[in-house]
């Protein structure tokens, strides 16, 4: 099959810790790859890496008409910022010369009404805060979008719309996606591939083949959580 | 004469609209303390002007330039060092500032602004240059709100996160600059943070934000220079104390 983006060798060293090292797999165009492991595996880290935001060793290769965008699993943002959703969704647009028109599409197609538009960030609910994020993501057309644990402070009902917003694009519009991800029965339900890391990818593959209960059981196991206990993504 | 009088304070309203616009991205982007840092580095090198015999701008620019770079180098990184050394700059400069200026005259005018007659080729640069800010501030407006809001999700949207900090730091030492000569580089800072926070007081909006927080500046530049001339008062201390009322004014407005 196609591949839209091939990962190799891929080591990430920050403040002289390696935290990633030895990474490679790749992501199959038009599929959901999800990626799994303990909090401080570097899942945060990879998919910066993949943005370039960080600086990495080895080789990330998107394809050439890879669109890449991406959903934050939280923002550091000031929550008092004089800033709407639609203010931020402009800015993009016009950074990238999107149309205002194609802007209006993407509203309309996930049902945000005019007034969460106009909200100030600060006052909206978590659940509108992320599809705020995704219609963000969505201006510019992208062909990838790496999800970092969207429902994180979501709750379930809300959880759950972004899951199916999530899988219709994949679906109707053949994005490609990486979903950082907590829960295993998500993992289970959307993902072709998954990926399992803690600082190097121990595993890789469909979720059935690759997820047996000895390496959920190793990639969670208690040396690791000690190990890395304490240490943020 | 009148024209004596209208140059400084057309120059005055424009670099105070400027200096507005500039501090309502500080706020946002919560750059204030080094950009009161900024201020001071400018002690020194109009201290080196002085004793050089150049224009005092010149000078403060020279040294203004050093620090904007240096703030640029440390924003990069985000450890506690950032915060002592931005300490250590701040309060070297004021320390070398005093010791190359040796006149307590010259000293003064440093710290509270005020630096002889307003030259012609001084009104042009100084007002050319405060209209460049606002253009180039305004070109900028939509990197610089996805860069405050997140400089992830802006590189993520192929923003060049560090040219555009740079270029702020940039547009914020120019504006210092050209409101030094009515300011002096003690207060300098609060015209540039007054008006925005004081606009901040009154909208939610980002739009509305910005050109009050421009407008405020103006305002407490006028009615400074007014108060300031009818009652023979020292201009810098008069603006920043009109600020001062307006953002107390401010405060009393009810919040939602």
């Amino acid at each position: 099959m196609d591949k839209i983006l091939n990962v190799s060798n891929l080591g990430v060293t920050l403040d002289g810790k390696q935290v990633l090292k030895n990474l490679s797999f790749d992501l199959e165009r038009g599929s959901t790859l999800a990626i799994i492991g303990p909090n401080g595996s570097g899942k945060t880290v990879l998919l910066k890496s993949l943005l370039g935001i960080l600086p990495h060793s080895g080789k990330t290769a998107w394809a050439p008409d890879a669109r890449v965008s991406y959903v934050p699993q939280k923002i550091d943002a000031d929550i008092h910022l004089p800033m709407t959703a639609k203010n931020l969704i402009s800015a993009k647009a016009d950074v990238q010369n999107i149309k205002d028109s194609d802007v209006n599409d993407i509203i309309s197609r996930l049902k945000i009404s005019s007034a969460v538009l106009n909200t100030p960030i600060g006052h909206l609910s978590g659940g509108q805060f992320q599809k705020a994020l995704i219609a963000f993501a969505m201006v510019g057309k992208p062909n990838v979008i790496l999800f970092d644990e969207p429902t994180a402070s979501l709750d379930q009902l809300a959880e759950e719309h972004v899951y199916d917003l999530m899988h219709e694009l994949k679906t109707k519009d053949g994005i490609s996606i990486i979903l950082v991800s907590h829960e295993l029965s998500i993992v289970y339900r959307y993902a072709d591939q998954v990926l399992c890391l803690n600082r190097e990818g121990i595993c890789f593959g469909p979720p059935e083949q690759a997820l047996t209960s000895e390496m959920i059981s190793k990639l969670y196991s208690p040396d690791h959580a000690l190990h890395h206990h304490g240490q943020h993504e | 004469m009148l024209y004596d009088q209208a140059l400084p304070l057309i120059l005055a309203l424009i670099a105070a609209a400027a200096a507005g616009l500039v501090g309502a991205f500080a706020l946002m982007k919560r750059t204030i303390l080094a950009g009161d840092v900024m201020s001071h580095i400018a002690i020194p090198g109009l201290g080196l002007a002085l004793l050089w015999k150049i224009n005092p701008l010149f000078g403060a620019g020279l040294t203004l330039l050093l620090g904007i770079l240096i703030i640029w180098q440390l924003q990069k990184k985000t450890s506690l060092t950032t915060e002592a050394v931005i300490g250590v700059i701040f309060a070297s400069s004021v320390a070398l500032g005093a010791l190359l200026i040796n006149s307590t005259e010259e000293l003064i005018d440093a710290l509270f602004g005020g630096f002889g007659k307003l030259s012609s080729a001084e009104f042009w640069f100084g007002s050319l240059v405060s209209l460049f800010i606002i253009f180039a501030l305004w070109q900028l407006r939509h990197k610089l709100i996805l860069t405050l809001f997140s400089p992830d999700l802006a590189a993520s949207a192929k923003v060049n996160v560090d040219r555009v900090n740079l270029w702020f730091l940039l547009l914020f030492g120019l504006a210092i600059l050209v409101s030094l000569r009515f300011l002096g580089a003690l207060l300098v800072g609060s015209l540039i943070i007054i008006p925005a926070a004081t606009a901040r007081q009154l909208t939610h909006s980002l739009n509305r934000f910005l050109v009050l927080s421009s407008l405020l500046g103006i305002v407490a530049m006028v009615l400074g220079y007014l108060i300031a001339s009818t009652y023979s008062l020292e201009l810098g201390a008069t603006v920043v104390v009109v600020a001062t009322g307006l953002f107390i004014l401010s405060l009393l407005k009810p919040h939602r």
